[in-house]
């Protein structure tokens, strides 16, 4: 719409204005379009929605997406692998860890790297953490949505407990870029597990605080009940993943379908409700966290010592130690930095399990440092496709209950 | 398996890779029901690509959604993928397939040439590829025949060019190269 939108001259007589937003004069059947976004807080960031309404029915709903298009799939084509991590950390910027790994498995999957085992361990721990926290801002922001507060504050509290962890860790808040191909940045710091155990122990009072202040909530269930239905088979047909699938009553979690990075060692449940309305979505999530809160733990108590980085001494860079006492380590850290390592021609597509569901990247190489192709298949840009579908018949005040239950982040549908 | 793998195509293994494997049964299924819809069977790095001819690419996704045994009915990503102005055919466009039942995955591949870079759309078989494929379309020209609302999607609608062909420039409004 951006492109055919006229020059509107104020005083002209000759106002050519697109056919959607001619606006109907009839006073007792009134059809009017309204653009909501991309400045509306309740759209997470900069989505516009074309809404046609009937009083405040919603006709037809259009989304608008792209206003935070940063061409960060040509970008990739242009970046060593190695610095393409960076640029994953600000796609879905609420679960950049999840971003990392995805990236780096698939380049490890074109290695054909082995991970040692507690660097996997590791991964597991820090992306579950890393779900919480992404989980607790979908928490609050969609209970604000619906006029809520209080909750907001209480959930910034607990992130701000997992962002002083991943921190503590990696030196990155919101851009950790923690793991690497071949391992991890560095292990993790002295007394770590003593910090994750507080979280934990205080978490699951916080995760029955919020339980206390929302679910029993009245009028947050009267806004989200029989709200924004979707039936299993159309959830399919739209290719919803994670919490929206499993929310519409469908067993799929790729962390125990298609396992990576050891998940089929843990024990842990997939949540689901059947009944696909924004109600079984916000149960699914909070559930989930709690399920996320049992990975945690764990992992925890599978950290065993040893390396934290692959025995690949071409791709991986040398500890820096080594680098200042071996001549070769040293070779191998200017080659990897300046030059970068070959990567074998070939192609995958590797899904995730992300926060909002299924996360794929595909690589398609063709030798050299850089990759040919990057693509992200972002869980947020299917989900929200099928916006329109779950939105009909509702009413305006829904569209923001659906959007807040998608949990959506347009950093990493416009890429 | 082993008796698919008789009737299986002709591998032609473009990839390098010491992991690859025997023909896969999916591509042997889809090759009975469809003869002429697999050219070309690659298997590495334990994933399975079949490319097929564009003009088959419907016939083969309505096959495979609902196949006995396979059941790819989730459609998990479409993407393109341009190999270069001075390539020809230039331009592959990639259906990830999912089986919610099964959990395996599929890669159908499709390739197209610079002159002629339609492929008639899957979104009637799967309402999720609208989006994949109009984004495929702005980031690379191709155009999905029958797609019920082909417009751009990540950039402005009077943008000039397609911005993933390797022919775009990263940045600036001249071609940029650090040569």
């Amino acid at each position: 719409m951006r492109g055919e939108t006229p020059n509107l001259k104020i005083m002209s007589t000759e106002v050519n204005i697109p056919p959607q937003f001619e606006i109907v004069d009839r006073p007792l059947d009134t059809q009017m379009t309204i653009s909501m976004g991309p400045q509306h807080p309740s759209t997470h960031g900069v989505l516009r929605l074309e809404l046609v309404l009937d009083g405040e029915m919603v006709v037809k709903s259009t989304p608008d997406i792209g206003y935070l298009h940063t061409g960060m799939e040509k970008l990739f084509e242009y970046r060593k692998y190695q610095q393409g991590i960076v640029i994953t950390d600000r796609m879905d910027y609420l679960n950049p860890l999840g971003n990392n790994l995805a990236y780096v498995m698939a380049v490890e999957k074109l290695l054909q790297l082995e991970i040692p085992e507690r660097a996997q361990t590791i991964r597991v721990l820090m992306c579950e953490l890393q779900r919480i926290a992404s989980h607790l801002v979908w928490l609050g922001t969609h209970a604000l949505d619906l006029g809520a507060m209080t909750v907001f504050f209480y959930c910034f509290r607990e992130r701000e407990k997992i962002l002083n962890l991943i921190e503590a860790a990696s030196g990155g808040r919101l851009t950790p870029s923690y793991f690497r191909i071949g391992g991890l940045m560095m292990d993790l710091p002295s007394g770590f597990e003593r910090r994750v155990g507080q979280f934990q122990d205080n978490f699951v009072h916080a995760l029955g605080e919020f339980d206390k202040l929302v679910t029993g909530n009245r009028i947050f269930q009267k806004r989200t009940q029989g709200v924004g239905y979707i039936s299993a088979e159309d959830a399919i047909d739209w290719g919803l993943s994670g919490p929206c699938l499993r929310g519409s009553g469908i067993e799929l979690d790729i962390r125990r379908m298609n396992p990576y990075t050891g998940y089929e060692k843990y024990d842990f449940d997939i949540i689901t409700e059947t009944d696909g309305d924004v109600w079984a979505r916000y149960l699914v999530r909070m559930r989930e966290m709690k399920e996320s809160h049992r990975i945690v733990a764990q992992a925890i108590s599978r950290l065993a010592p040893g390396p934290v980085k692959a025995d690949a001494p071409k791709v991986v860079l040398p500890d820096r130690e080594a680098m200042k006492t071996h001549m070769d380590a040293l070779i191998h850290h200017f080659l990897i930095v300046a030059e970068g390592f070959d990567v074998p021609a070939g192609e995958v597509y590797h899904p995730i399990e992300a926060s909002k569901g299924e996360l794929g990247v595909y690589i398609k190489s063709t030798g050299g440092p850089k990759p040919a192709r990057v693509h992200f298949r972002g869980p947020s840009f299917v989900n929200l496709s099928a916006l329109p579908h779950m939105a009909r018949g509702a009413m305006v005040a829904d569209i923001v209950a659906i959007i807040g239950s998608l949990d959506i982040v347009l950093g990493e549908i416009d890429r | 398996m082993a008796e698919d793998n008789q009737t299986g195509p002709a591998v032609n293994s473009t990839l390098n890779d010491p992991q690859a494997s025997a023909p896969s049964p999916v591509a042997a299924a889809l090759q009975r029901a469809h003869p002429a819809a697999v050219t070309e069977v690659v298997e590495a790095l334990g994933e399975t690509t079949i490319v097929v001819p564009r003009a088959e690419i419907v016939a083969a996704c309505t096959f495979l959604k609902t196949a006995p045994g396979f059941e790819f009915n989730f459609l998990a990503d479409v993407c393109g993928y341009d190999r270069g102005p001075e390539e020809d055919p230039r331009f592959e466009v990639n259906y990830h397939l999912f089986s919610i039942t099964r959990h395996h995955r599929v890669r159908l591949k499709v390739i197209l040439t610079e002159d002629d870079p339609h492929v008639p759309t899957v979104s009637t078989i799967w309402r999720t590829a609208d989006w994949h494929e109009r984004e495929t379309y702005d980031l690379f020209g191709v155009i999905f025949d029958g797609h019920p609302d082909l417009r751009r999607i990540l950039l402005p609608d009077d943008w000039q060019g397609h911005a993933l062909r390797k022919d775009f420039p990263l940045r600036g409004y001249e071609p940029y190269s650090l040569e």
